[in-house]
Parts: structure tokens; C-alpha cells; sequence
């Protein structure tokens, strides 16, 4: 149960992928897949990524995550993927 | 492989981030059977230790969870077996010092709220429940996290109205006793006609004594969730288009809950036991029972129609959160309080939504009259009468029902009170004023009713 669905949007800008990327690697998290698009003018990213081998605790990756965010003008949100998987799946 | 679908992860968000879905409350169950003592100091200590072993981690684990999924957890909770059974073998019978521990061990553990002052006295009173009723106004207002419940019928017992009027004693003297905070002890407190044993929601949660030694028990909420959903399907759309959308709102929503709970029970190394899916609204704009009705169409709760409107509602819930669960128990279905539904108070205000016309949404809904502030004055004898209403529409319809109403001491039709928190705010409401006071004394138990010849 190590896979988490990170979601990103807001308004699309240079670097966006490039730094969250980055954050990632810092920290051992693996991306296993990943997609964007624009919805309604909103840059949406979505990211499928492995937390197996995360060094610090997931409470604090998560809290840097969503300040780096923040920094570069957009919404993360970072939650295990089962969540998904029970809500809409019969 | 598909690993994702952008369209229902970015639904999932807007249902938590927009619509408020939530995990209202997660409850441990805890057994207290092994508490029973002769003496009461030695009760309340057991007591103590009992809730600090299993529930020291029910905090942080769940913490721990609303990070993992990003879901808020509102409120952590523990329901105890009925005290009036656990104390009843103390010499002093000293439900009070039992009361003031409870509260102690909720603070030390930092859970919201502890039910389980509790008697279930459908048939009769034993010794120990006719002293533990004496003792609830004084445990009401002398904690802070004690919430007390009482079961007085059953749809296989009848009702007991020696009980009923004995309740409606409790209720005006705990307002008394806390009227410098707007009588709130009464909101802590509520009575039943067919209680639930694993109830997961405040104040009526207690462990039953079928029960197992512990068992984690969740509630989820999402009125805001189904009220969006309705309100984006075409006006026109039928009744059978408007109950299926409901039913996948409430799929999605108990699937969610399930997983949180079982999550969580895993944490804590103890069984799961219900999913309580019921739409519990808040004070926030938007999380709100009413907001559905008018999505229904409906101009305002309380219009004629409403009753329709909440059977079809509770009706649906029930229908797509036992596809998404085995175990769907507890109140499930629909709350209609009125201090903690924004769209409630509105009504009121309006003058959409009478009591009368919330004791008739009860016999469709799960629950009762639930936070109704009354003026202050009203007399013992009509609120035993109120739950009289109440306790017979239970009984015949072998549904649970429940009354949690508020005489606020010093206010009266006109003025508003204020609860604060989850518990909302409230207009004061009038009530009959014909007297029932012949009637509520005559006391003794009504018989059960036949269960044959339903017409």
C-alpha cells in the first residue's frame, strides 16, 4: 500500500513538473505514471508514485509538498491511492 | 493498465475540498462489563484504566489517517457500556464520581466526546437505574465530555412512561443546572424508543451489552455531496433518476468510510465493527439535510412535500451503503437536528418548519426531534409528552426514534441560542401550549403493540 495519487493544479507555468520532479527524486519517491492537461484555463497534473522507499515521514514529505506548492502558485493535494480505488469501483 | 482516472480522482477532491465529505466520527466500542465492582472508587479507577489501554493511540492513529487520505476525521469518540448496568453493584451507587472519571480518562486520551451514561429501562427500573437517573443533571453539568442516553421503548416491550416522565424531569433539571451556558447539558443528553447497540454518533452511542469487548465503529457523512449531485441533475429529471443518483452519492461515500475504518481498526489492532452512513449535517454552509430538500425542489424544508422528500433520501442511503457494505449498521439514514443544519435554521427562521412538522419527517427518518431549543419554561408534562409522540412513533413503526430538545432556561420564542461548535446554533421554537399533564401521569408501561394486522 505504498502508491499515493498526487494531484496539482492551478495556473500553468514554467517549471511546475521540473520542481515537483525534483522533490520527488530528493526524497526516493518513484513516478509511475503521471498526465496532464488543461481543464477550464487550470493546469491539472496528476502523478501515480511509489512512497516504498520515502526516507522521512510521510506527515512531513506531504506538508513540504503542499508548501512547495504553494510556492509556485498551485493546489496539492497527496493521498493514498486505494481511496480512489474503494470509492469508485464496485 | 489503467493505474488512474483523472475524472474521478478530481471528483473525489471536490467531494472532501466543496462538498464537505467528511468521516464524522469514529468510535471505539469498549466493553465494561469487566468494571463491575462493589465499590465505586474502585469502579471508576478500573473504568479509567480500561479507556487509557485501548483508546490512548484512537487519537493519533486517526490523525495519521486524515493525512494519509486527506480526508477530514472530525470527531474521535468512545462508547461505553450502559453505566447504570456497571454501577449498579456499588454499595454507594455513586454514578457521579463514576461520571467525573469518565471525563477525566476522555480528557487524557483527547477524544471529543464519551457516550455510555446510559440506561436502557424499556420495561422497568431496577434499583440501581432509578438512582442512576437521579444522578444524570449532576453528571451532565459537572463534565464536559459525558454525553447520557436513556432507551425508554421498544417496539417488543411497549413504552415506559414512568421513565418518559422521569426523562423529561432529567432534561429540565439539567437546562437548570447549566442554564449560564445556554442550558447545553440538555443537548448532551437524549432519549430512545428502540436504541441501537452500535451507534457510532453522539449523544446516543453506547456499547450494548451484546456487544463484543471492543470494536471500532465509524460514522460518515456527505449531505452536502448527494445535495450537489441532485442539484446537477436536470430539473425535470424523475424520481426514480433522483433516488439512483442518491444511491451512488451514498455507495461512494460509505465505500470511503469503510475504508477509513477498517484502516484504522487495523491500526489499533482491534475488530471493525459498523459503517453508520448517515447524512450528518453541520453548521457550515453547504453540509447541510435541508440544502437536498431544496434540490429536490422543494423551496424551503417543511414545504408540504418534505416528508416524501426525506423518506425517498433515507430510503436511497440505505440502498447504495448496503451495496458498498456488509456491515452498514448503527442509525444510518438521514438526520434532520435543528441547531446543526444551517438550512434547518433558516427554515425555522422562515417559518417553513414547525415541531409538529419535524415529528412527522421522524417517522420516515432515522433519529427524532434532535437539537430543538423550546422556551425555558415549558413544563415537565408537555416535554414528557413531546417524547411520549416520539417514543409511539418508534414503537409502531419498530424504527429507532429520538428526542434531544433544549429548554433554554431564561429564553423563550424569539431569541436564539448559541451552542457553538458542531452543536450550531438555534432559534428558540414554541411548542403546544394545551397541557398533557393528566395524561403523562398515569404512568405505568404502554403495551407493546400487535405486529400482526399492519394498517
Amino acid at each position: 500500500m505504498s502508491e499515493i495519487i498526487i494531484t496539482v493544479t492551478g495556473v500553468d507555468k514554467v517549471g511546475i513538473v521540473a520542481s515537483i520532479s525534483n522533490y520527488l527524486k530528493d526524497n526516493n519517491v518513484n513516478i509511475e505514471d503521471i498526465k496532464q492537461s488543461i481543464m477550464q484555463d487550470n493546469f491539472v497534473m496528476i502523478m501515480l508514485c511509489s512512497i516504498e522507499k520515502l526516507q522521512i515521514p510521510f506527515k512531513e514529505f506531504k506538508e513540504h509538498l503542499i508548501e512547495l506548492g504553494k510556492s509556485l502558485g498551485m493546489e496539492i493535494w497527496i493521498q493514498k491511492k486505494d481511496i480512489f480505488d474503494k470509492m469508485h469501483t464496485i | 493498465m489503467l493505474n488512474f482516472n483523472q475524472r474521478q480522482i478530481l471528483e473525489t477532491i471536490e467531494m472532501i475540498k466543496i462538498h464537505h465529505l467528511d468521516i464524522r466520527t469514529v468510535t471505539l466500542s469498549l466493553s465494561l462489563r469487566d468494571c463491575i465492582t462493589t465499590d465505586s472508587t474502585t469502579t471508576a479507577n478500573k473504568i479509567y484504566d480500561k479507556i487509557l489501554k485501548y483508546a490512548s493511540n484512537l487519537v493519533s492513529y486517526a490523525n495519521e489517517l486524515e493525512d494519509e487520505y486527506s480526508i477530514p476525521i472530525v470527531n474521535k469518540r468512545i462508547a461505553l457500556s450502559p453505566i447504570s448496568i456497571i454501577g449498579e453493584a456499588n454499595t454507594d451507587c455513586d454514578y457521579v464520581k463514576i461520571a467525573k472519571m469518565i471525563d477525566k480518562a476522555a480528557d487524557a486520551v483527547g477524544v471529543d466526546f464519551v457516550g455510555g451514561f446510559s440506561a436502557l429501562v424499556d420495561k422497568g427500573f431496577t434499583k440501581g437505574d432509578l438512582k442512576f437517573f437521579e444522578s444524570i443533571p449532576e453528571a451532565l453539568s459537572s463534565t464536559n465530555k459525558l454525553c447520557s442516553s436513556v432507551n425508554l421503548g421498544t417496539s417488543k416491550a411497549g413504552v415506559n412512561m414512568d421513565a418518559v416522565l422521569k426523562t423529561a424531569e432529567v432534561i429540565k433539571k439539567t437546562a437548570e443546572l447549566t442554564k449560564d451556558l445556554d442550558s447545553i447539558g440538555a443537548a448532551k443528553f437524549v432519549c430512545f424508543c428502540n436504541a441501537v447497540t452500535d451507534n457510532p454518533f453522539m449523544a446516543g452511542a453506547f456499547c450494548g451489552v451484546n456487544e463484543a469487548e471492543c470494536a471500532l465503529n465509524i460514522g460518515v457523512s456527505g449531505p452536502g455531496v448527494v445535495a450537489s449531485a441532485i442539484k446537477n441533475l436536470d430539473k425535470t429529471a424523475d424520481f426514480g433518476e433522483v433516488s439512483n443518483l442518491i444511491k451512488k452519492m451514498a455507495f461512494k461515500i460509505t465505500t470511503t468510510g469503510e475504508l477509513i475504518g477498517r484502516k484504522l481498526a487495523d491500526k489499533m489492532n482491534i475488530p471493525f465493527g459498523v459503517i453508520d452512513l448517515s447524512l450528518a449535517p453541520t453548521p457550515a454552509i453547504g453540509d447541510s439535510v435541508a440544502e437536498i430538500f431544496k434540490a429536490m425542489g422543494l423551496e424551503q424544508a417543511g414545504a408540504s412535500g418534505t416528508t416524501m422528500a426525506l423518506a425517498m433520501l433515507n430510503d436511497a442511503v440505505k440502498k447504495g451503503g448496503i451495496m458498498a457494505s456488509s456491515y452498514v449498521g448503527g442509525l444510518s439514514g438521514a438526520f434532520i437536528p435543528v441547531s446543526e443544519d444551517s438550512g434547518m435554521i433558516e427554515a425555522v427562521e422562515k417559518g417553513s418548519l414547525t415541531i409538529d412538522k419535524l415529528e412527522a419527517m421522524t417517522s420516515v427518518c432515522s433519529v427524532g426531534l434532535d437539537m430543538i431549543a423550546i422556551p425555558g419554561d415549558t413544563s415537565k408534562y408537555t416535554i414528557a409528552g413531546m417524547i411520549a409522540d416520539e417514543m409511539a412513533i418508534g414503537m409502531i413503526n419498530k424504527k429507532t426514534t429520538a428526542v434531544r430538545i433544549i429548554p433554554v432556561v431564561g429564553k423563550t420564542v424569539g431569541d436564539t441560542v448559541e451552542f457553538g461548535g458542531l452543536l450550531g446554533y438555534a432559534p428558540i421554537m414554541p411548542v403546544n401550549s394545551f397541557s398533557s399533564e393528566i395524561f403523562v401521569k398515569r404512568g405505568g408501561r404502554v403495551p407493546a403493540p400487535l405486529h400482526s394486522l399492519n394498517n
